[in-house]
């Protein structure tokens, strides 16, 4: 981690380890720097413990290990009502005993503020996720999208500088998810807040944040903004998690000149990219995003190598063509071709040469 | 489908209006609800709500007197009870009359039972009456004025007659005017002399008291809820046990086993004079007096109270708690401006389940509340059981029905009926 080490770090994780039962580890080793501003977002499957670190920086759960640092000062110690976190709960967690604005206000008046300051930050917030009519109602007469910007409402009033959010846009349909997606990023850079962002939708990881931390098994895999972790995964568990990826296994023949030659199990040889590969006769697994795999020989590089395909399946998209491929025998090897006038559509049992770009095919950990 | 254009009502396929085709159809199901829920609707109905009426009718009802005495009631309607003197001779006659029938009938005493709840004394008139009145003969032996003052002194009390005459209609509020103290007098209802005043001190005892109960239940239930509904599940089922084990055991054994702990004698009272709390030559009296009824009954009817709060707080989700504080709440401002409002039902619930239930108990006031710790429920059973009053029984009943209703009305009122969770 480059950064790591950066002093103004907003927030830091350093070397935390939790556990819930005293036998396993939910989170393992994690190392995490924030500056100030940044959106960054937690994605990772289920249980790889995304919420137990959202958690355990808000003061809900105490880290079994480590140090845990907001704003340079250790946070371990403080309870949660002192940390002047925001929090956006996954269900919003809206009381329902009170109005819209006592929901509001309530974080107002707990820090003692007088009532025409409480009334006047209470319309700006509303007025800021344009539900300024709406605070006599209560939460149960909202929809579940306006209950969302309430929530989002209610963790800003107080004008914290970290908000936490816990995939708060799960129970939303999608349109108004995308909707919110752009809302809350919207807002959170106006404000100039921080945000750690829980997610298990990779898409809102990749369209909000500054930078992604791809969670797995208590770990974190890789952390970097959204277009390097999709172009440039560091390790296999990444590629696959992000976005769709065709995989190849095979053995490392040679690395020269920052190429990597594999021999594929079915003895074919390609070109790639080493990424954690070291030395010749390590397995490997070839990555191969489906809109970079080219099948136009015109376009492909003088002296790439090809590979002989068998098309299985065609499906017309509209915008794209995604096409089904036997390679190397992997049944599940996907292309995807833009919906242009000069492109060929292929047609199943058709057999074609498909190659790429070496800098496209990472080799990554078997 | 049908023609968009057309006007009227909406018609189904067949022609037929759709709003009586639907009706039709869905008059089967309704029947088939109805067939259903009948044997419990046939069941309430006999057990339930026909009794209720019953007791609603009889805390009215008179027609003992006028049925009975139909001649003298007439005979009545001319004399002036406010004269101060007895009525005239046509009336001994109609009485005479009267009474010989019912005399043979046997049923001259229960007419004097019936006036006797109004004026003492007047039972024993009617039962000597009626064993002389056999032997006369209507036509032949008047005058009966100066004979009946001979059989009993009573005859010749205006009172007497005044309560006849006042308890002659065939609907009578005296019942009620009784259960709530007061009597009819010369002009109209009064209140009872100061030291015959007790349905209203009883009234007022059992809501106090009833109060209390209810009062501590929910300063017990609360803790016991909450922590039953923070638990695991499996801890949880398992302490539920422990709540509802009272609930196994007969409601008599439990409340003699009170008995047993509260005695001067008994287990409280040598723990705490053992342990030097209390001096042996005054223990305390925990039993036969309002403190033992409300501690007995506390302790019975502390699982109704627990099981709603539970199943209400089991829905309270812990987020709430953990968003308030992260919205900076102390832990003692969330559990109070956050958990506690959202908890309000399960209060609400069990306080009317309790305090409704108390209001109405009757075993355990009995057993251990002496005569300073009973409820108005041990005096309705003692007017039926006992001194077979069950017209003022009835009364007593309709009026702690009519409380109870008036009461849930406020609660609607005032909480709001639709806050009130049982699960
Ligand atoms: N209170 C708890 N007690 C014991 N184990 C827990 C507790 N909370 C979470 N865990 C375990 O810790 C692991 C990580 O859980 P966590 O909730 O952090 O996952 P997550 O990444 O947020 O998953 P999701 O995307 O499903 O929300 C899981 O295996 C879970 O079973
Ligand atoms: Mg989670």
């Amino acid at each position: 981690m480059a950064d790591g080490a950066n002093s103004a770090a907003f927030v830091e994780f350093e070397r935390v380890q939790k556990s819930y039962d005293g036998e396993n580890l939910v989170v393992k080793d994690l190392n995490l720097s924030m500056p100030k501003g940044e959106f960054l977002t937690m994605l990772g499957p289920s249980g790889s413990g995304k919420t137990t670190c959202l958690m355990m920086l808000a003061g809900f759960e105490t880290a079994t290990h480590g140090d845990i640092r907001l704003g340079g000062t250790s946070i371990n110690n403080i309870p949660p009502h002192k940390r002047g976190i925001g929090m956006v709960f996954q269900n919003y967690a809206l009381f329902p005993h009170m109005t819209i604005a006592e929901n509001l206000s309530f974080p107002l008046e707990v820090r003692k503020m007088g009532k025409s300051t409480r009334e006047e930050k209470v319309q700006r917030a509303l007025d800021m996720v344009e539900m300024g009519a709406f605070g006599g109602r209560r939460p149960s007469q909202l929809s579940g999208g306006q209950q969302q910007r309430i929530a989002l409402a209610r963790a800003l009033v107080f004008e914290p500088e970290l908000v936490l959010m816990d995939e708060p846009l799960g129970a939303l349909d999608k349109q108004l998810r995308e909707k919110m997606q752009f809302e809350i990023t919207h807002l959170a850079h106006r404000l100039g807040i921080t945000v750690v962002y829980v997610t298990h939708d990779q898409t809102e990881a990749l369209t909000m944040s500054d930078r992604v931390a791809v969670f797995d098994d208590g770990r974190i895999q890789q952390l970097a903004p959204p277009d390097k972790l999709y172009e440039e995964p560091q390790n296999s568990f990444v590629a696959q998690f992000i976005g769709e990826n065709n995989t190849l296994e095979g053995t490392v023949k040679e690395i020269k000149d920052g190429i990597a030659l594999v021999q594929l199990d079915d003895g074919e040889l390609i070109d790639c990219k080493p990424v954690n590969v070291s030395q010749p006769g390590e397995r490997t697994r070839v990555s191969i995003r489906p809109e970079r795999v080219e099948y136009n020989k015109g376009r492909l590089q003088e002296g790439a190598h090809t590979l002989k395909a068998e098309v299985l399946e065609f499906i017309y998209m509209g915008d794209i063509f995604r096409t089904r491929l036997r390679v190397a025998g992997n049944d599940e090897f996907i292309i995807k071709t833009r919906n242009a006038p000069d492109v060929e559509r292929l047609v199943p049992g058709q057999q074609i040469e498909i190659g790429w770009l070496p800098e496209d095919c990472r080799a990554l950990d078997a | 489908m049908s023609d968009t254009t057309q006007t009227g009502p909406v018609l189904a396929a067949d022609g037929t209006p759709l709003k009586r085709s639907l009706a039709r159809a869905l008059r089967m199901q309704k029947i088939r609800a109805l067939m259903l829920i009948a044997p419990l609707l046939l069941f309430v109905l006999l057990t339930f709500i026909l009794p209720i009426a019953d007791m609603l009718f009889r805390s009215v009802e008179n027609s003992i007197v006028p049925d009975n005495l139909p001649r003298t009631v007439v005979a009545l309607q001319d004399w002036d009870a406010n004269s101060g003197e007895i009525p005239d001779e046509a009336v001994f006659t109609a009485l005479a009359a009267d009474l010989k029938i019912a005399a043979e009938a046997k049923i001259h005493t229960r007419i004097g039972s019936r006036l006797n709840y109004e004026k003492p004394g007047i039972s024993s008139l009617f039962r000597k009456a009626g064993r002389r009145v056999k032997k006369w003969d209507i036509e032949a032996d008047g005058p009966f004025t100066e004979q009946f003052i001979k059989i009993g002194k009573g005859w010749g009390d205006p009172e007497v007659w005044r309560t006849i005459k006042t308890y002659s209609g065939t609907y009578t509020n005296g019942y009620f005017l009784n259960a709530a103290d007061m009597q009819k007098g010369p002009d109209g209802a009064e209140w009872r002399p100061e030291n015959e005043q007790i349905y209203f001190t009883l009234f007022k005892r059992t809501m106090f008291m009833s109060l209390v109960i209810t009062v501590s239940c929910i300063v017990l239930a609360y803790p016991v809820a909450w922590i039953l509904a923070n638990l695991p599940a499996r801890t949880a089922n398992l302490l539920m046990i422990l709540v509802l084990l009272p609930f196994w055991t007969s409601l008599l054994v439990r409340t003699s086993a009170w008995k047993v702990m509260l005695q001067q004698q008994g287990v409280i009272n040598e723990v705490l004079v053992w342990l030097g709390l209390v001096a042996d030559d005054s223990r305390l009296q925990l039993i036969n007096n309002q403190t033992g009824t409300i501690i007995a009954m506390t302790h019975i009817l502390l699982p109704f109270m627990i099981l709603p709060m539970y199943s209400v707080m089991q829905t309270i989700n812990p987020t709430y708690l953990r968003a308030a504080k992260s919205l900076g709440a102390t832990n003692w401002t969330a559990f109070w401006w956050v958990y506690i409002p959202q908890s309000v039902p399960g209060i609400g619930a069990g306080s009317i389940l309790v305090f409704i239930l108390s209001i109405g108990y009757y075993i355990t006031p009995e057993l251990v509340g002496g005569t300073k710790g009973v409820f108005i429920s041990n005096r309705i059973a003692f007017h039926i059981s006992t001194s077979l009053n069950w017209g003022l029984a009835a009364a007593l009943g309709t009026i702690l029905l009519a409380v109870v209703l008036l009461l849930y009305w406020a609660y609607d009122k005032i909480v709001g009926i639709d806050n009130v969770k049982l699960g």
